[in-house]
């Protein structure tokens, strides 16, 4: 075990699967920092640090600083990918997913299907998300809610340095297209990395970051910190939450959560995205469709408003949930009779 | 130089209020009462003041990250914009854009924008409705200016607006700013063309101008001709590239190991609009050091005066998150 930042997990994995597989290329913007200035190559590695030292150590043609064209990347990431390479491309902010939705959509998660399963399109988009910023309404944004919906797309949002880790490494050897959504907010998070050089951490199994017995919590990203952090404080109040990270979205393990709302009979789910067509409403479908019967009380969903991200700190911070709300939540689904 | 004292005055103020502007946020971003990403337009003024002191309010402009220049230059409040900068209710958006949003659309400044590339489409559209909105009684048409940087010209949304303008005849006018970095990227590797971006314009099928960004008189000049052509009826298009600078980092809190020994104090010596302009007016005896120290102070005033007010002004409410989503629901 390490001690580390996300970030360095994030750096560091990357790095080891570069090392170990000539394949793993990187590409995106500022991914090197520097090129064409008097600063040189590595000047500035990486506006997140996440790329800091790759170009030394692997060369251009496998660390491709692009210039401020998303399509391309996102598409060159589909094209190396068919190609055989296993590109790990960094769209600087999720919100950019924007310019480059049909690459990613129309491409990149169909291949496979259209194809009649006859390609393989092993391409890592990470996407750097969420809010916490004041970054206003176009580097904010939560978009779980789109990728999850993609059939084709894997999707992963890691919440601990030692997720980070292990489901990037992952990630990174799956032979399917995935999304890896990193909160920037959790960049400077720091917490125990296994060593392990093949240290994985498998899709579709939620973690239990929390055990109890009364109220079963539903996080991913950053919102799982919030669910602890509420989770602790009810816990002076001898209220027990289960806390589910899912870790990946998609796929999703819905027997976690089902087994969980089984046992404790009330579900609070926690998501960053507004609160129409999201993973809050899509877990909430997921558990009157298939724990009904379970059920002591209306599923409470903690969400962003239906608004864009707004700039200002008492917005923002309005905008977001909290552990304070997400402990309100729990609250009211128990007093509920 | 055809401009009299009175519009020597204006646009030396203007372009010194943007640069009074952008130097205080400089420093007060460093106490950490403004929140968010703040880019900074220091070094460039000449360029948004030499393209919008020739244009009316019917005139769109859209423009970029780095948008305080071309907000003030269009006219824009100067204490509203702080306002919104250090996000209060009373700000030119009610503190829910911020540095990156700030839009007039009455003053015809469609907004700066936080994404690269989007804006170049945005005055295509605007400029497609002048065309429908047709000339003047002189015969001449509005126009809409997309601002753009070196960083933007590769952006796909950036070459196809250019080609729809083109293909549409859409008095929109294409002002590239090649201060020569996108981020920690030189123009020198993502610019393809040579770190000529006019060239692109031209290959679209574009009249295109060049010119020095770090002198208003040449900026002033030039756009002045670029002007006469896209307002006549039926020329549809045209770029100009204007070759400028930034004073400080991409973003507040850059460390800028990307530059040169020595660059900044070189540019700041010797790539200064502000500096440029008062040689020449002085130097022609068009306006005294005197008359131009007057215009530092007042511009000085009217930025201590819109901090001062920022501190002062109402913060936002929780409940106002939920508002302007929609006009009605
Ligand atoms: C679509 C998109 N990609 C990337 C960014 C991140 N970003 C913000 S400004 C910038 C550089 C822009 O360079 P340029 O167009 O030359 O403008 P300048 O900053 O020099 O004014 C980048 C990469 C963004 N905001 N939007
Ligand atoms: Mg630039």
């Amino acid at each position: 075990m390490a001690k580390m930042m996300y970030r360095d997990a994030i750096r560091g994995t990357i790095f080891q699967e570069m090392q170990r597989d000539p394949r793993v290329v990187v590409l995106g913007e500022d991914v090197v920092g520097g090129m064409g200035t008097a600063g040189g190559p590595e000047a500035i590695g990486g506006i997140w640090s996440t790329s800091t030292g790759f170009y030394e150590a692997f060369g251009p043609d496998r660390v491709i600083d692009t210039p401020i064209s998303e399509s391309a990347i996102m598409g060159a990431a589909g094209g190396l990918a068919l190609a055989g390479k296993r590109p790990v491309a960094e769209i600087m902010f999720a919100d950019f997913i924007g310019v480059c939705m049909d690459q990613l959509w129309n491409q990149i998660a169909k291949f496979r299907y259209m194809f009649g399963g006859k390609s393989v399109c092993p391409a890592v988009i990470r996407m750097p998300c969420g809010a916490g910023y004041n970054a206003a309404a176009q580097h904010s944004q939560m978009i779980s809610q789109f990728v999850t919906s993609m059939p084709g797309l894997k999707v992963v949002m890691p919440a601990t340095p030692a997720d980070a880790c292990g489901l990037l490494r992952q990630a990174i050897r799956d032979d399917d297209p995935v999304v890896f959504l990193e909160h920037k907010f959790l960049y400077a998070m720091t917490g125990d990395v296994p060593d392990d050089p093949d240290f994985v951490i498998p899709f579709g199994h939620a973690r239990l970051a929390r055990a109890g017995e009364d109220v079963t919590v539903v996080a991913s990203g950053m919102m799982v910190g919030y669910a602890e952090t509420a989770a602790d404080d009810l816990a002076q109040d001898d209220i027990g939450c289960d806390v589910l990270d899912l870790r990946t979205t998609s796929p999703l393990d819905e027997e976690a959560i089902l087994d969980s709302v089984e046992a404790t009979g009330r579900l609070v789910i926690v998501d960053e995205a507004p609160p129409r067509c999201s993973l809050a409403t899509d877990i909430a479908a997921l558990v009157a469709n298939k724990a009904f019967a379970s059920l002591k009380a209306p599923i409470e969903m903690v969400t962003a408003p239906h608004t864009p991200v707004p700039f200002a700190r008492e917005l923002e911070g309005a905008y977001l949930p909290s552990p304070a709300k997400v402990a309100a939540a729990v609250r009211k689904t128990l007093a509920y009779r | 130089m055809q401009l009299n004292r009175e519009a020597l005055t204006r646009a030396y103020r203007q372009m010194k209020l943007i640069r009074e502007f952008e130097e205080r946020l400089h420093e007060e971003i460093q106490t950490g009462e403004i929140a968010g990403f703040t880019h900074l337009y220091c070094g460039q003024e000449a360029v948004a003041v030499g393209v919008c002191e020739h244009l009316s309010e019917r005139d769109k402009i859209v423009s970029t990250h780095r948008g305080h220049g071309h907000c003030l230059a269009k006219g824009c409040d100067v204490t509203g914009m702080m306002k919104e900068i250090w996000g209060s209710q009373e700000g030119l958006c009610n503190g829910k854009g911020g540095s990156m949003h700030i839009a007039d659309i009455d003053k015809g400044m469609l907004g700066a924008n936080g994404i690269v590339g989007a804006g170049a489409p945005i005055a295509v559209g605007a400029a497609l409705s002048n065309k429908i909105d047709g000339p003047d009684a002189d015969g001449k048409l509005a126009v809409s200016i997309a601002f753009s940087g070196d960083g933007a010209c590769n952006q796909g949304t950036t070459f196809e607006a250019m080609n729809l303008a083109v293909v549409t005849k859409a008095p929109a006018i294409f002002v590239f700013e090649n201060n020569h970095y996108s981020e920690h990227t030189g123009d020198a590797y993502a610019v393809g063309t040579a770190q000529d971006i006019a060239s692109r314009a031209e290959a679209f099928g574009m009249k295109v101008w060049r010119a020095d960004g770090t002198d208003f008189f040449s900026v002033f000049d030039t756009f002045g001709e670029v002007l006469e052509f896209v307002r006549t009826p039926g020329n549809g298009p045209a770029a100009v590239e204007f070759d400028t600078e930034r004073f400080f980092g991409h973003f507040e809190g850059d460390p800028q190991r990307y530059r040169g020994e020595g660059e900044l104090d070189r540019l700041r010596a010797t790539r200064d609009c502000l500096r440029k302009f008062r040689e020449k007016v002085t130097g022609a005896k068009l306006l005294t050091d005197e008359d131009l120290d007057a215009v530092d102070a007042d511009a000085l005033q009217a930025i201590e005066d819109a901090v001062k007010a920022s501190r002062a002004a109402a913060r936002p409410q929780p409940e106002n998150v939920l508002e302007n989503v929609y006009i009605s629901y």
